[in-house]
């Protein structure tokens, strides 16, 4: 394992770890204000954190090792995501490449420890939010693959760190119509994937719409706090991993303590700004009935996959 | 006599010797002797396979008392890797039936029934010719039959998933003979040495190309030839249905590979796309119907068809790319497609015995009905919980380093000037991404309704873990589940380079290096990263814990008070629905909706009844049809049977009268 490498991991899970909840905060705290309310303040995650680290964790009886795990496991995917991914800088390990199917594979194994909470406890509630939650992973699965493949072909490669390079090296191609089409397909399936308006609500109260509320509800104490801690970390890996796509720049490309700075500095602006603007966006729009998210998921495939044959074709014509 | 050929005398003399022991012993001691007798027969075809795989030579003739050809058995590279699955898949599954068997399914037959089965799978990849391949596959075929067929007296339904399985499968084998026989008369010979020098451009070679490949497809379960496998797979004892979707569909896809890589290597690009829309098609079409399954082996079932699918997609992209002159990734998408079969055999047969284990414990299929059982049967769960990861495609399993080397040769393989390629492999690699989207629905369905929430009905509640020597297959083969996802590389290496195959080396501690494509993937390094980011988490966690321990409520928060029943609790159908609603056009549910209204009123209901019934859309609009017209016709000719032995005779005598012109002309 190199050394530069392993430091900037260290640096980009440590940072994530901090800033991920300022994040949400962040993205609450702008809303309330579009909203005309007041708002809690960008440091209400952490204080809710911390409360339920303090509270005793209640656990419905008949409850097994999955409702204890599952809370750690996403929290664990969540973190080796914002390490395998640049977000700080673009450094990969020699023996783990960032390679984006895997990627993708660990967030998975979060989505799946998070469907087994739900149903763990037994409660109707709980299965419903698992089965939606499941059904919207399935169908955004496609979009982010072919997104994936898209970005893949100018540079040769699925791994994200040449990508991040490849875009850094020509600025060009960020604009080009092939990268907007993928980034917008893989934008949607980001807001998919993290429950953002319009695929899910996150601040519902009303448990019929609820997908991501009703698989935690059953859930408490430290438990619920890992849970939350770790969509959190979901968000805040696929919102970098999108900021390091669009704005390439600020992005390390070698382990300098200068570069890292830079980078951790830009990554935190490239965050906020995606955040307002993300929350902003939300203030608009209302939650899409269920059946019809896979609409707007079929849109973003067919994005995507014109993205994948507009770059064979455009190559072609040039 | 050199090793591979004592292994394949072994192999015939230990079937040989189950057999009688299988007919002769005492029932009581019927199961443990012919049981280690069935597992040994399965170690000699794994390690025979293993041999000719490392290089061994072997050729083993047996004449036959029949006016045809000496059986010749003579296992290639290839039919070692193959031998290797089957043999182990039969050694496992043997294992287990030990402890599984009962009633019909441990008869002096079924135990005879499995070592004829054992044995004939494991000599059709050894087969060097034509005839000798069909023996073994007709060998194997009958052999499963009647495995099918063991509780025909306790279910109806077995009697008529038996005559499908018959059916299909003779389709298979016929469609088989006719391919081998048009290009034994090109190549003038039936052994596959003479085969392979045939025209690869000629018509014929590509009649038979497609007679096949549609012959191995049937056997393979791929759509919309895969009706037999939903029905056959939940008729057969647990142990028999493993072995057969681990192992037995997997020599369709050897049959499909000895095509493609030994006798007619210079593929034409239409024979790709062939493949891959077979692949295609099934693998959508397999997972899609296994998602919304709730008998718990049908749901394997169709998931084998998903999986055969995506290796047959394997298969038809290297073709494609290698007739495109595209040779990496045309050699690592060949290889990702043994990978895939390799992958496959470990997780399908955990998942096959863990369910054989819930049906044993319970006697339910029905995940409708099931739940909790993590808590009473744990080792059960643990295993199918591993073989569910690898069915899902998740790290660190098998799975998931066969699903990313697919990925991997699809995404290097078109280049802006081959157009066609350029289509299809997007087309490809939103199949196989859609395909591991709803897989990994499918599998959090089947683990988190069985195997977790509380029971759903009095049987899953007083159900408890089977004998030892059924904990031990379990545990075998999630092991090679996690086993082959952690270092893949050695077997991946091995295989590829015996086969003639490259474009896959060892990366890292045990990885998969792709040369051809410019990717790695090393998964105990990956595994290490987590580990490292983990620990943290688990020691604040477990600090965390100390202090303030978790304490169980009767449901926490009941979402919704604590009068609800176990009932209430969403169940596997119920899971399924929101999936089953967005591909309503794919999947045709039928859908019966009936409100009594209370009295005269509009607005007051009494009674709602809700029927939702799914069936096979291929087999209800292609099959039905076709058996009433198969009916139909037998009714029609029956007519010229009418028992009047006059009529006989003028039959005769117009068959005579009609051979004479013939002659005549």
């Amino acid at each position: 394992m190199n050394g530069g490498a392993a430091a900037l991991a260290v640096v980009q899970v440590v940072v994530m770890l901090v800033v991920s909840p300022l994040l949400v905060g962040l993205m609450r705290q702008t809303r309330a204000r579009l909203e005309g309310r007041v708002g809690a303040g960008v440091l209400q995650p952490w204080r809710d954190l911390r409360k339920l680290a303090a509270k005793e964790t209640l656990r419905a009886s008949g409850t097994g090792w999955v409702s204890a795990a599952g809370p750690l496991v996403l929290v664990a995917s969540g973190l080796l995501a914002c390490a395998l991914v640049p977000l700080v800088g673009a450094v990969p390990f020699v023996s783990v490449p960032d390679d984006l199917f895997v990627v993708v594979s660990v967030l998975l194994v979060g989505t799946v420890a998070l469907a087994l909470v739900g149903l763990d406890a037994g409660t109707a509630f709980g299965g419903m939010g698992s089965s939606r939650h499941m059904t919207i992973a399935a169908l955004v699965e496609p979009t982010v693959l072919v997104a994936v493949y898209a970005l893949s072909i100018p540079v040769g490669s699925s791994a994200l760190s040449r990508i991040v390079l490849a875009r850094i090296d020509d600025p060009a191609s960020v604009a080009s119509p092939v990268s907007l089409l993928a980034l917008v397909a893989l934008a949607i399936a980001v807001v998919a994937e993290t429950g953002r308006l319009p695929v899910d609500n996150p601040s519902t109260h009303l448990e019929l719409t609820m997908i991501h509320e009703a698989m935690v509800i059953e859930s408490s104490g430290r438990d619920l706090g890992w849970l939350e801690l770790g969509s959190w970390l979901r968000l805040g890996a696929l919102l970098g991993l999108l900021g390091s796509l669009l704005v390439p720049w600020g992005v390390a490309q070698d382990a300098g303590v200068a570069a890292v700075l830079v980078g951790v500095v830009t990554l935190v602006l490239k965050l906020a700004v995606l955040g307002c603007v993300l929350a902003a966006a939300e203030v608009f729009v209302a939650k899409l009935r269920l059946f019809r998210v896979p609409e707007l998921l079929a849109g973003s495939f067919v994005l995507a996959f014109l993205a994948v044959t507009a770059s064979y074709l455009v190559v072609q014509a040039g | 006599m050199t090793q591979v050929e004592v292994g394949l005398w072994a192999q015939l003399v230990l079937a040989l010797a189950t057999v009688s022991v299988a007919v002769l012993a005492r029932p009581a001691l019927r199961a443990r002797l012919a049981g280690v007798g069935a597992a040994a027969l399965g170690v000699a075809g794994a390690v025979t396979g293993v041999l000719a795989l490392t290089g061994g030579q072997g050729r083993l003739v047996i004449p036959l008392a029949l006016p045809v050809d000496p059986v010749v058995l003579s296992p290639t590279p290839l039919g070692g890797f193959f031998m290797v699955v089957a043999g182990a898949v039969g050694a496992v599954a043997a294992v287990y039936a030990i402890g599984y068997v009962h009633g019909p399914s441990a008869s002096a037959s079924s135990w005879a029934a499995l070592a004829t089965f054992l044995l004939g799978m494991q000599l059709v990849p050894a087969a060097a010719d034509a005839v000798s391949f069909l023996l073994a596959w007709e060998l194997m075929a009958a052999a499963s039959t009647v495995l099918v067929l063991t509780e025909h007296r306790e279910r109806l339904e077995v009697r008529s998933a038996a005559l499908w399985y018959a059916v299909m499968t003779h389709l298979s084998f016929l469609l088989i003979l006719l391919g081998f026989a048009v290009l034994a008369a090109a190549g003038h010979g039936t052994s596959f040495a003479a085969m392979s020098h045939v025209d690869p451009a000629s018509a014929s070679t590509s009649l038979a190309f497609v007679l096949l490949v549609l012959g191995f497809a049937t056997k393979a379960g791929i759509v919309p030839m895969h009706v037999w496998l939903p029905r056959a797979h939940p008729a057969a004892p647990s142990h028999v249905s493993a072995v057969m979707s681990a192992a037995m569909v997997k020599m369709g896809v050897y049959g499909v590979l000895l095509v493609v890589l030994q006798l007619l290597p210079a593929g034409r690009p239409w024979w790709g796309l062939v493949l891959l829309a077979f692949g295609t098609v099934s693998a959508v079409y397999g997972i899609l119907q296994a998602s919304v399954a709730t008998d718990l082996k049908r749901l394997l079932a169709y998931s084998t068809t998903e999986n055969v699918g995506l290796m047959f997609l394997a298969i038809g992209a290297g073709v494609l790319l290698r007739s495109y002159g595209v040779v990496g990734p045309a050699e690592v998408a060949a290889g990702t497609a043994l990978l895939l079969v390799a992958s496959h055999a470990a997780f399908k047969t955990t998942l096959f015995l863990g369910a054989g284990s819930v049906l044993h414990a319970t006697g339910l299929r029905d995940l409708d009905r099931l739940g909790g059982l993590g808590k009473r049967m744990p080792t059960t769960a643990a295993t199918f919980g591993v073989g569910a990861l690898g069915a899902a495609a998740l790290p660190i399993t098998c799975g998931f380093v066969a699903e990313w080397a697919l990925l991997q040769s699809l995404i290097h393989g078109a280049r802006p000037e081959d157009r066609l390629v350029a289509v299809v492999m997007p087309v490809a690699v939103a199949v196989v991404a859609l395909t591991a989207g709803l897989a990994l629905m499918t599998f959090v369905k089947a683990y988190g309704i069985a195997f977790l929430a509380r029971p759903r009905g009095p049987e899953a509640g007083t159900a408890h873990e089977g004998p030892a020597t059924m904990r031990v297959a379990l545990v075998v083969s999630a092991v090679a589940v996690v086993g082959l996802g952690l270092v893949p590389g050695i077997m991946a290496t091995a295989v590829v380079r015996a086969v003639g195959l490259g474009g896959i080396d060892v990366f890292g501690v045990a990885g998969l290096g792709l040369p051809g494509v410019g990717a790695a993937l090393d998964p105990v390094a990956l595994t290490g990263l987590a580990l490292l980011v983990a620990i943290p988490v688990l020691v604040v966690t477990w600090r965390m814990a100390r202090r303030r321990p978790s304490r169980p409520v009767d449901l926490a928060w009941g979402g919704g008070g604590v009068r609800v029943s176990p009932r209430m609790q969403y169940t596997a159908t119920s899971y399924a629905e929101p999936l089953s609603r967005v591909f309503d056009d794919a999947l045709r549910p039928e859908r019966d909706l009936e409100i009594t209204h209370a009295g005269e009123s509009r607005y007051l209901v009494e009674r709602v009844q809700f029927r939702q019934q799914l069936e096979d859309v291929v087999e209800v609009r292609a099959y039905v049809p076709a058996v009433r017209l198969v009916d139909r016709v037998g009714l029609a000719a029956r007519r010229l049977q009418n028992g009047s032995i006059h009529r006989y005779l003028a039959y005769s005598f117009v068959a005579l009268i009609a051979v004479l012109i013939v002659v005549s002309l």
